[in-house]
């Protein structure tokens, strides 16, 4: 059972993958990047649940709270803006 | 009986996940994958934290989902935000087939 979901969300982190590879433009590239984040903190949750041990969620807090302030980053520098307006 | 609740939720949010990342492969222009992936995998993946939760019952781990869980609801859709918004501001083209750019007036009418 754990095995098909850990195979589920390898296919997905390989979508994302290859969204990143082919996007045509940098905003393709940033989405892919941001839906990664969330995936692997899926994954986080299902290695947790296998092992029973709860590091792997403190790992997945600091991965969303990183790939949360990436994205951020990645759109304002879209926008054309400077990190302080 | 939590362990079949459980895993029915983790179920579902790993189709959600997929259908999600299928759609980011599939779709034609950056609006449609932002707005096919984003909202289908924060459910899925919130779907997924909170079956974990129910399977391991009250203690770290499902604390620790809950947060996360919660989390995720609140900056997922921030990102998506600031993603189109900035798609927008780059001058990414709408897909040829689309029917309507209500953006777009607010976007002039902000330049005059």
């Amino acid at each position: 059972m754990i095995t098909i979901f850990y195979l589920a969300l390898f296919a997905c982190c390989f979508m994302c993958l290859y969204r990143i590879g082919r996007g045509p433009s940098a905003p393709d590239r940033t989405v892919a990047i941001d839906i990664l984040g969330i995936v692997i903190v899926g994954f986080c949750a299902i290695l947790s649940l296998e092992t029973g041990k709860d590091f792997y969620l403190n790992v997945a807090m600091a991965w969303a709270l990183l790939s949360f302030i990436g994205t951020i980053a990645l759109a304002k520098f879209l926008e054309g803006r400077s990190f302080d307006e | 009986m939590s362990d079949i609740i459980g895993y029915i939720l983790i179920i579902i949010g790993i189709l959600f996940d997929i259908f999600g990342c299928i759609g980011l492969v599939r779709f034609p222009d950056v609006y449609n994958r932002l707005q096919a992936s984003t909202k289908c995998v924060t459910l899925g993946t919130i779907l997924l934290l909170v079956g974990v939760a129910v399977i391991s019952g009250l203690g770290p781990i499902a604390s620790r989902a809950v947060i996360c869980a919660v989390f995720i609801m609140i900056t997922s859709p921030t990102a998506a935000h600031a993603i189109a918004k900035g798609a927008y501001a780059a001058g990414v083209e709408l897909w040829e087939n689309s029917v309507v750019d209500k953006y777009a007036d607010h976007a002039n009418k902000k330049d005059e």
